[in-house]
């Protein structure tokens, strides 16, 4: 049996892959999201709730939690179809900043006190389970109607409604999707960490997803995992840098964006053929 | 009467998110990009003025002073570190480098002050001052008026100068105010510069007004200033001023009125409605997407 530190630091890392992916969906139609930690957020309180107060199994609260987020983010990404760009990521990022201030008044979730009680129900298989379904997906998607439409979209969105796409449709699908994926990393989080508050799904929630994905790379379907992976694990073998765990991230987004703003992996890296693909 | 009361109350709030929002819009109208890291400038203002008024025992006025040189310096710093050379990347990479400034400048405040709320040394005398049945305090009275004149003055600056026009050009079409013999670099330069400083005011007049600043004010304020740009108008000066004062004056009534926990809610609201609704701003044209 692998011990229960490395099984927490595995845990973590497939929590993480799932979030970094939350960010990288709606990002494969052009659509910025700055507010993933919200969606993280409804998906952990609705899990919890349903758990502790309904007495739900937990894979019927788990799923319930991705449908519940990915409802209200289809809600969030609709009028988000008129408003691309930074347009998006400031609405998304006031969205979020709504969604936390709820959370943190509302008393039926606990309010400023945040929500305990919550059993510990999140474990190693179902972690791996939920990211390999989403990870299959993925990469069922880029090969199907779906992923070939999103990245007409990502190309040229223009060019894609004249060829008949329905960038309305897609765009939306896109955001919902990225929204169901945080709610799944969110119950996830919640029955593992077993203590949740508003302020674990602010901004800085939202922005280390952005991380993840933006330093392994958002143009390749294994970016996002190799992001969430490396940075989730390298502060563990570096213990010094625990401390400035967030001094070390932000030099690393600086120096990134200045010399590979791309990130580690590029869609093609590994095929033989070069790196257009 | 009351009413009265919290229209200048809102108008001190709104004071200050006006002069962030300016920052905002200044430097999205020339480069087109969000300056995250804008809010931690407010921040790090605020903390230049508690050095100089509780370490070193300067005035309100010195602690101005060193406020705008610092924020200034910071400003273009900021500005060279961060956007200067990612600026080309699309939306997505001045966006991510410049959160990344955000996080180590609160970081490293946090861990110099602590991340707790700390007192800000009360300088101005309160007094009260009564004006046919509204109370006014000496500090309000301050920021209001202090605001009003760095609003004025920068429109001075934007109208009647030569690095005004320069901004004005840039902000029009960068390639064409190049070719025409526009420093463009020291233009941008210059207005980050202003821009900081306008931020690194904000930030004293909140430590002023609330006698407390904490490391991550800087993300509450510059969630506020965005939203007001938006409202206003991105790239709108006049806007950013305009709709500052507006959602200032519309936070404090929801709190009089309403309930002091969703007044957040009401100013992201009114965003999104007017992203919905006249998504160029209240004050903006509209510009049809290009191919």
């Amino acid at each position: 049996m692998i011990n229960p530190y490395t099984e927490s630091i595995l845990i973590f890392v497939g929590i993480n892959v799932i979030l970094a992916y939350s960010f990288y969906i709606p990002m494969t139609t052009n659509q910025i999201s700055g507010g993933q930690g919200a969606f993280m957020g409804i998906g952990a309180y609705v899990s919890a709730v349903l758990t502790v107060n309904f007495h739900l199994p937990f894979a019927a609260a788990l799923a319930a939690s991705g449908i519940a987020a990915g409802l209200i983010g289809a809600v969030v990404g609709f009028p988000a179809l008129r408003i691309r760009g930074l347009y998006l990521v400031i609405m998304t990022l006031g969205f979020a900043e709504v969604v936390r201030v709820f959370f943190m008044t509302n008393e039926y979730f606990g309010g400023a006190y945040g929500f305990s009680g919550i059993e510990e129900l999140t474990n190693l298989s179902n972690v791996y389970v939920v990211l390999a379904m989403v990870v299959f997906l993925l990469f069922r998607m880029e090969r199907s109607h779906l992923g070939r439409a999103f990245q007409a979209i990502r190309e040229n969105e223009i060019a894609g409604e004249t060829l008949g796409i329905n960038i309305t449709r897609y765009k939306v699908i896109a955001f919902a999707l990225g929204a169901t994926t945080a709610g799944l990393g969110g119950a996830l989080y919640a029955h593992y960490a077993l203590f949740i508050d508003s302020n674990n799904f602010g901004f800085h929630r939202s922005i280390e997803m952005v991380i993840f994905a933006v330093f392994g790379g958002i143009t390749s379907l294994w970016g996002p995992l190799a992001g969430a992976a490396i940075l989730t694990v390298i502060p563990e073998f570096l213990r010094f840098i625990q401390e400035w765990r967030m001094v070390f991230y932000g030099l690393m987004m600086v120096l990134l964006m200045t010399f590979r703003p791309q990130g580690l992996l590029t869609k093609g890296m590994f095929r033989r053929s070069g790196p257009e693909g | 009467m009351i009413f009265l009361q919290q229209v200048v109350n809102g108008l001190m709030l709104g004071c200050t998110y006006a002069l962030v929002a300016l920052g905002y819009t200044l430097i999205f109208g020339l480069l087109r990009l969000i300056h995250m890291a804008h809010g931690e400038v407010l921040m790090i203002g605020a903390y230049t003025a508690l050095v100089i008024i509780g370490y070193f025992h300067g005035n309100l006025l010195l602690a101005m002073i060193g406020t705008m040189m610092v924020t200034a310096v910071l400003g273009i710093a900021i500005y060279l570190a961060s956007i200067r050379f990612v600026e080309k990347g699309g939306h997505l990479s001045p966006l991510v480098s410049t959160i990344g400034v955000a996080i180590i400048l609160q970081e490293i405040f946090s861990k110099l002050f602590t991340g707790e709320k700390i007192a800000f040394p009360a300088t101005l005398a309160v007094k009260n001052i009564q004006l046919g049945g509204i109370t006014f305090s000496t500090v309000q009275l301050f920021i209001i008026v202090f605001s009003l004149a760095c609003m004025f003055a920068l429109f001075r600056v934007l109208k009647g100068t030569m690095i005004g026009k320069c901004i004005r050009a840039v902000s029009e079409n960068m390639d064409t105010a190049r070719l025409l013999g526009v420093p463009v670099f020291l233009v941008v330069a210059a207005t980050f510069g202003i821009a900081s400083v306008l931020a690194g005011i904000a930030g004293v007049l909140v430590g002023i007004a609330y006698h407390s600043i904490y490391p991550l004010m800087g993300i509450e304020i510059g969630l506020k200033g965005l939203a007001i740009i938006i409202i206003g108008g991105m790239g709108n000066v006049v806007g950013a001023m305009v709709s500052g004062l507006l959602v200032g004056i519309m936070e404090i009534f929801s709190v009089a009125y309403i309930s002091s926990s969703y007044k957040d809610a009401f100013t992201f609201g009114l965003m999104v409605l007017i992203l919905i609704w006249k998504p160029e701003g209240l004050f903006g044209r509209a510009t049809d997407q290009k191919v």
